[in-house]
């Protein structure tokens, strides 16, 4: 049969828009009657730091020497308000977790390396655990519109206070622990019933809005005497005035994350479909402090997507003083390794693939609270692992920043990049690369 | 305005003449005694934070988040006061004599919370051991996946009551306009009603028979999420 032979069959042809996954999605959601529940972030392609480019230094620009001339890593975080403000070596902090959603290993390991790299974790709901606070030198306290675990010594033996209004996997969703990570010290920690499906609301209990967020920062302020530095955190949706609203509510510290942001578990549907991606919300957020006058003195932390030290650098040059990881800290940690494959096959997926961390099955055991599977991570070893990867993000970074000519991270500006793409440079406000346009701007 | 030399145990605070934040300040160090608070002049956050041996009176009517996370200390309130009263109280008591409004002795893990006259909404919100009484009524979605704790209420309650209840128990004695999902009608036997009387007398109501009260708890039908159930969210 050839090529010219009418009877030859045609290749089949797949649909654009009913593509492999959306056609076993709907066979899916057809079988059970139930929305895909799943951990990890946004999983779809999207604009982000991929599509940008850093120039280097040429004719006009000047390079510090590699290996040779200083390049600062430090930033100072609270001092807008608090008496004693937050310093860390590098400015790449640790993402709220809830010890529930991960082990207690894994939270004490994410102590650790932070501790080693000289930069801050933070808890999540259910309060701090024992271990965490001893390995951390620098430990954020969420508090959270559930409240599981909150108490005011607790509040006080923190470092500082996220106040979570969102977060970017789900702006304006709330959480959702399933009964199988509800272990005994989980449900006493939350004062729940051992076993059951924990739902984590979505609004504070006890403000609603602006006018009340000012006045709930003050009263946290006034139970740790004004000591402590207290961030908002946002889900990366409306970042100007999110970030505008931040700061007249008296935050210190406005940390936006993009809908790249990790999650325990939520739906897909809600992962892959509200809020912005991280690149599209930095500029807004810094013009918003640009506009008040507060950048630089309210410090903002980018967090969704942070994968090398190029993420670091193009989230600093575009106007950040810090970022923060939780999916990258958790694959240091052990999080998708290959070694595990054959128990990930079982679980139906892969290395790599492997997001159903609400399941508390976790090979690696990091997102469970199976005992046996928790002894497989060895706080001390995964910890040091965590070390090394936050090194090479720093290491990176200055890299780059020294290339730039920048003798301090901070140094760099969005005059060092350009983008790949139009719809890049468009959210980023940087030119095409080759060109001077960028789209909305000139 | 006071000097550190008069701010002993047992003073009078002015915040006509002090700052909020020296009054809270002196309240943290001093860790006991006997104060009077006069002017509050509807300040928030007063009295927040508490945590020992303090006896503290509060003349007037006060703002946000009073006696917010108190422990041990007895806070007590001569008039109304704002959003959020005692939120998060960890133990000790804390009473007000006249009205509350909203989120009042929200996600409170322990301790006595007895206010004298009504409560708004979200009363005993996400409630987690606290014991509340209100002598007035509470408004709409109080109780609101409350965990642990009582909240009883001679009065009535509005809309919504218990929606989303864990193990908390709810005792009113008047009418309730509604209840919330998964929120049911108990009996109440002798072992609540001996529970209920001695809470009753502790917050110093003695002359309300216990008898009139009717007990709701959670069905417990949304502890596990089931699609079957998805129409009572």
């Amino acid at each position: 049969m050839s090529a010219n032979d009418p009877r030859a069959p045609m290749p089949p042809r797949y649909s654009a828009t009913f593509d492999q996954h959306a056609i076993a999605e709907i066979h899916r959601a057809a079988a059970t009657g139930i929305y895909d529940i799943r951990g990890f972030g946004a999983k779809r392609r999207l604009p982000h730091f991929d599509d940008l480019l850093f120039l280097g230094a040429s004719i006009s620009r000047y390079p510090l020497e590699g290996y040779r001339e200083r390049c600062g890593t430090d930033v100072t975080l609270g001092a807008r308000h608090a008496k004693k403000p937050v310093t860390l070596q590098i400015p790449i902090t640790i993402a709220g977790m809830s010890f529930g959603s991960l082990s207690a290993n894994a939270k004490e390991a994410l102590g650790r390396g932070a501790s080693i790299a000289g930069t801050s974790t933070t808890t999540g709901d259910g309060g701090m655990t024992a271990e965490e606070r001893a390995h951390s030198k620098t430990l954020v306290y969420q508090v959270l519109p559930s409240r599981y675990g909150m108490e005011p010594d607790q509040l006080r033996k923190a470092d500082a206070i996220e106040i979570v209004i969102g977060q970017g996997a789900k702006p304006g969703g709330g959480g959702m622990l399933l009964g199988q990570k509800i272990s005994k010290r989980v449900a006493d920690m939350r004062t729940l019933p051992e076993g059951i499906d924990q739902r984590s609301a979505a609004r504070h209990p006890d403000w609603t809005g602006p006018d009340d967020l000012e006045i709930k920062i003050r009263e946290l302020r006034e139970i740790t005497d004004w000591e402590k530095p207290i961030y908002v955190k946002v889900g990366a949706a409306r970042p100007y005035y999110d970030t505008a609203l931040a700061v007249k509510s008296g935050a210190d510290v406005v940390v936006l994350d993009g809908m790249q942001g990790g999650t325990a578990a939520t739906q897909d549907v809600f992962i892959e479909h509200v809020g912005i991606p991280t690149l599209a919300a930095i500029r807004p957020a810094v013009q918003a402090l640009i506009d008040l006058d507060m950048h630089r003195k309210v410090q903002l932390i980018v967090s969704g997507g942070i994968r090398t030290g190029a993420d670091v650098a193009k989230a600093l040059a575009l106007g950040a003083d810090a970022v923060s990881i939780g999916t990258a800290a958790l694959i240091a940690l052990g999080d998708n390794d290959p070694r595990y494959e054959d128990e990930y096959r079982k679980l139906g997926t892969t290395a790599g693939a492997y997001d159903d961390w609400h399941e508390g099955r976790d090979p690696a055991g990091i997102t469970t609270q199976d005992p046996e599977l928790t002894k497989r991570l060895d706080p001390v070893a995964a910890g040091r692992r965590l070390a090394n990867y936050l090194s090479v993000l720093a290491l990176e970074a200055q890299t780059i920043a020294r290339a730039c000519g920048k003798s301090h991270l901070h140094n760099l500006e969005p005059e060092d990049l350009v983008a790949l793409t139009v719809e890049s440079a468009a959210m980023a406000q940087v030119p095409l690369a080759g060109t001077s346009w960028i789209p909305g701007k000139s | 305005m006071q000097t550190a030399s008069v701010r002993a145990r047992n003073s009078v605070l002015d915040l006509a003449a002090m700052s909020l934040r020296e009054v809270n300040q002196l309240l943290h160090d001093t860790r006991d005694g006997d104060f009077l608070i006069r002017n509050p002049r509807g300040a928030h956050a007063l009295a927040c934070g508490l945590d020992g041996d303090l006896n503290v009176t509060i003349d007037g009517h006060v703002g946000y988040y009073c006696a917010g996370m108190n422990k041990t200390a007895h806070v007590t309130v001569n008039g109304n006061v704002g959003t959020g009263l005692a939120e998060n109280m960890m133990s000790g008591r804390v009473h007000v004599t006249g009205d509350a409004s909203q989120s009042a002795g929200a996600t409170g893990c322990g301790g006595l919370l007895v206010i004298d006259g009504n409560a708004s909404a979200r009363c005993g919100i996400a409630l987690r051991g606290l014991d509340i009484v209100v002598k007035g009524s509470v408004g709409h979605m109080s109780a609101f996946m409350a965990q642990a704790g009582r909240l009883v209420v001679l009065g009535d309650a509005g809309d919504g009551l218990g929606d989303s209840l864990y193990e908390a128990r709810l005792f009113v004695r008047g009418s309730v306009k509604s209840l919330g999902a998964d929120c049911v009608e108990k009996p109440l036997r002798e072992e609540h009603r001996a529970s209920l009387r001695a809470l009753l007398d502790a917050a110093g109501v003695r002359d309300v028979d216990v008898a009139e009260f009717r007990r709701y708890g959670s069905a417990r039908k949304l502890y596990h999420f089931h699609v079957d159930n998805a129409g009572q969210y």
